[in-house]
């Protein structure tokens, strides 16, 4: 049975809203289907940049990496199908900017050959956990619940921290999604194989999978794989269906009552949370020898004839998706990847799906109008109260759009989450996250500029040194001839002979210290010696004489 | 009377050496204030304030021998700081000085280049590779935008071009202040 409610704490603000998930949850989830051309972004985690391996014309397997990562906090690409690499360039990707990035353009053949014989074990617990941790890493895992944080780092909470609580999160709270749901209905071994992969990774004990109390089938379906599992150490813990409950620093409040610090992280306090997704991702990963090449995707919206939840390779245009929906409505708007409260607005449908597209959604007008204008702030709270963080949204909102950007930090503007529940409530219809985005951009940028200009003032100081030390050396070195030059002069003697007896030491000098001198000179008999003196006389006689002749 | 005068005397005396030491053993090498001014200039090097570098302004500032709005590359962000970190007023860029532009970054046309390291002798961050005859180039993640590599060269092959945003240098812009703006979703009913 599901914990009782009694166990659980309770977290500030919050909102219910309408659901919209059985739309998109009545047929089974589709396997993939190869389209015919796959465009494969390079970089879809948060991180450093993954570094190409393939050229143009080249001919991949599927599962073949594409890239590699770069930096300790990256993830590879790899191709999701057999075919040929057609192009590498910049096309455009899902991105709230809209603006292009590079990619790597896949023309499949249909084949679906794999790249390497499989690899996989069931016997996990064999392996250590740095091992486990680079298997997950080689595979491109990253978080799927949106963020794309890559897994393999959150696997390392680094020496000296020990991790006492595992959550694994299948808690969708945005209204619409319910691809996790879907997973967690179809696929729940996957899932509780992955979880032991982690649990022994992260040599933690204690588990906890968390959903909403408004997901029975998903309840019934986890319980049912851990009974079959015997695995008596995971709890279930049904939560109410509170936007945004989901969030990770929300969900651990609502479970232990803890709160995770002010720009810290949830090991900080011996937790950490993966995604449903992501750890069904790592059991295909380690078990089945499979790297991250599809994600389960809802399609849903009043725009699409069909909703439903699709398997589809990393890559996809989501055109096609739409077509395995039977394609759209009339009255269709526009196309949103991610949830309605915190996704961002598609300009076409023929970008790719990437690792953490999670939901489209078709929208009409009457679903989704377009915002209204805002009006003035009327201070009236409401988003106060609403917001999960307890946060003063108006306050950063006043510093926000003055570009007051210490005020706005001062107010703990980077413990916002984005999840826009103080937008929804405003009744002045002010975009407030988008200030704060705003706000964040700004700062990061300006974080950026100053350790740049902190370099550059290292460079311009190293280079004042350089050039003063250059001066300096020509100072000396012009010293040191005037000093020898005032040297042969006071003494009586000829100046050009004293020159030739100075490149003579000189030469000598530099003879001792390139150790260019001979080394069979030490331990002469007296024979030995005499006849060098002889030669030492002849050879400066033979020196002397011609300067001689010269005077 | 006496004991009370020697007393006060001597404890004065005393005080007097405590500080003496005090003042030698805990001496501050740099002006503080001159250091922290020189951390908000943007350390383009370019002189635009009519002083020779960034420090030598940041030291002029904090002497009261420059305003604070001598800063062209710094433009606002850095009137708004320095009088943040001074107390004073901020007021506009003085526009003797220049114009805050956006930061371009310098590119030199290889083709045209002929290796006379003049750019080099002038730039003032090392950002410039090359040597005598091969063609130079601009590392570009060292160059501070400060212009001064333009003027020495002899052949005009140095170019500034704003620099492009890419997807990670891509910021949200500040929305509308009344009005829909283009990226937002709707915050009512879902």
């Amino acid at each position: 049975m599901p914990d009782q409610k009694a166990h659980l704490h309770t977290c500030p603000g919050g909102l219910v809203l309408p659901g919209n998930k059985s739309v998109s949850t009545a047929l089974p989830i589709v396997g993939p289907v190869i389209p015919a051309r796959l465009t494969l972004p390079l970089q879809q985690h948060i991180g450093g940049p993954s570094n190409l391996l393939v050229s143009p014309g080249e001919s991949v397997k599927k599962g073949q990496p594409l890239s590699i990562a770069s930096e300790y906090i990256s993830a590879p690409v790899h191709a999701p199908t057999s075919g040929t690499v057609v192009d590498i360039g910049n096309y455009p990707v899902p991105h709230p900017s809209g603006m292009q990035a590079q990619c790597v353009i896949l023309e499949t053949d249909g084949r679906d050959e794999r790249f390497q014989p499989h690899h996989g074990t069931e016997h996990y617990s064999q392996l250590e956990p740095y091992n486990l941790r680079g298997r997950i890493r080689e595979a491109g895992i990253v978080g799927l619940g949106g963020a794309g944080f890559p897994t393999p780092v959150k696997l390392n909470p680094g020496p000296g921290r020990e991790i006492d609580l595992l959550i694994i999160n299948g808690i969708e709270c945005e209204p619409y999604i319910t691809c996790d749901d879907m997973l967690m209905r179809e696929a729940a071994d996957e899932i509780i194989g992955g979880l032991q992969i982690i649990r022994h990774a992260l040599q933690v004990r204690e588990c906890i999978i968390a959903l909403e109390d408004n997901k029975p089938e998903a309840i019934t379906a986890i319980e049912n794989a851990i009974e079959t599992s015997d695995n008596q150490h995971i709890r279930v813990s049904a939560i109410p269906a509170v936007y945004p409950s989901g969030g990770e620093r929300q969900l651990i409040r609502i479970l232990t009552g803890l709160e995770v610090p002010t720009q810290g992280l949830p090991s900080d306090i011996g937790i950490i949370c993966h995604n449903v997704a992501t750890i069904a991702a790592v059991y295909r990963a380690i078990v089945e020898h499979e790297p991250l090449i599809s994600r389960i995707v809802t399609i849903t919206g009043a725009g699409v004839v069909q909703p439903r939840n699709i398997r589809a390779l990393i890559g996809t245009p989501i055109s096609e998706l739409v077509e395995q929906c039977d394609g759209y409505t009339e009255g269709v708007e526009r196309l949103i990847m991610g949830g309605p409260m915190m996704g961002f607005a598609l300009p076409s449908d023929h970008l790719p799906v990437i690792k953490t597209t999670n939901c489209l959604i078709a929208a009409t007008r009457d679903e989704m109008p377009p915002p209204r204008p805002a009006i003035a702030c009327i201070r009236c709270g409401e988003c106060a109260r609403a917001c999960p963080a307890s946060l003063l949204p108006q306050q950063l909102y006043w510093h926000a759009k003055n570009s007051d950007f210490d005020k706005a930090q001062d107010y703990k503007l980077f413990d916002c989450i984005e999840c826009g529940c103080c937008a929804y409530v405003c009744p002045s219809h002010i975009p407030l996250v988008q200030y704060y985005r705003y706000a964040k951009t700004e700062i990061w940028a300006l974080e950026q500029e100053r350790e740049k200009s902190e370099r550059a003032r290292r460079r311009h100081d190293f280079r004042l040194k350089r050039l003063e030390q250059i001066k300096q050396e020509r100072a000396q070195r012009l010293q040191h001839k005037k000093d020898a030059l005032k040297k042969t002069v006071r003494k009586d003697e000829d100046p050009r002979k004293a020159a030739i007896q100075a490149a003579l030491e000189r030469v000598h000098a530099k003879k001792i210290s390139s150790g260019d001198v001979a080394k069979n000179v030490d331990n002469l008999t007296n024979e030995q010696s005499k006849m060098i003196d002889e030669v030492d006389r002849r050879r400066s006689k033979k020196q002397d004489s011609p300067r001689e002749t010269r005077h | 009377m006496l004991v009370a005068m020697l007393a006060i005397g001597s404890l004065a005396a005393l005080f007097g050496l405590i500080l003496g030491y005090a003042a030698i053993r805990f001496r501050v090498d740099s002006d503080p204030v001159a250091d922290k001014i020189d951390t908000i200039l943007p350390q383009t090097q370019c002189g635009q304030c009519g002083f020779a570098g960034c420090r030598p302004y940041a030291e002029a500032i904090a002497a009261g021998e420059a305003d604070i709005n001598q800063c062209p590359p710094g433009g606002d962000t850095t009137i708004q700081s320095l009088a943040d970190l001074l107390g004073r007023d901020p007021k506009p860029l003085n526009d003797e000085h220049g114009v805050h532009r956006e930061k371009m970054i310098a590119i030199i046309d290889e083709q045209t280049c002929i290796g006379c390291t003049l750019c080099i002798q002038s730039c003032t961050v090392d950002a410039i590779l090359g040597a005598a005859k091969p063609m130079h180039t601009v590392i570009e993640s060292e160059w501070t935008g400060c212009e001064l590599c333009l003027p020495p060269c002899p052949v005009d092959c140095i170019r500034m071009e704003p620099l492009k945003t890419n997807i990670s240098s891509w910021k949200w812009p500040l929305p509308e202040p009344r009005g829909s703006s283009a990226t937002g979703l709707p915050t009512q009913q879902v």
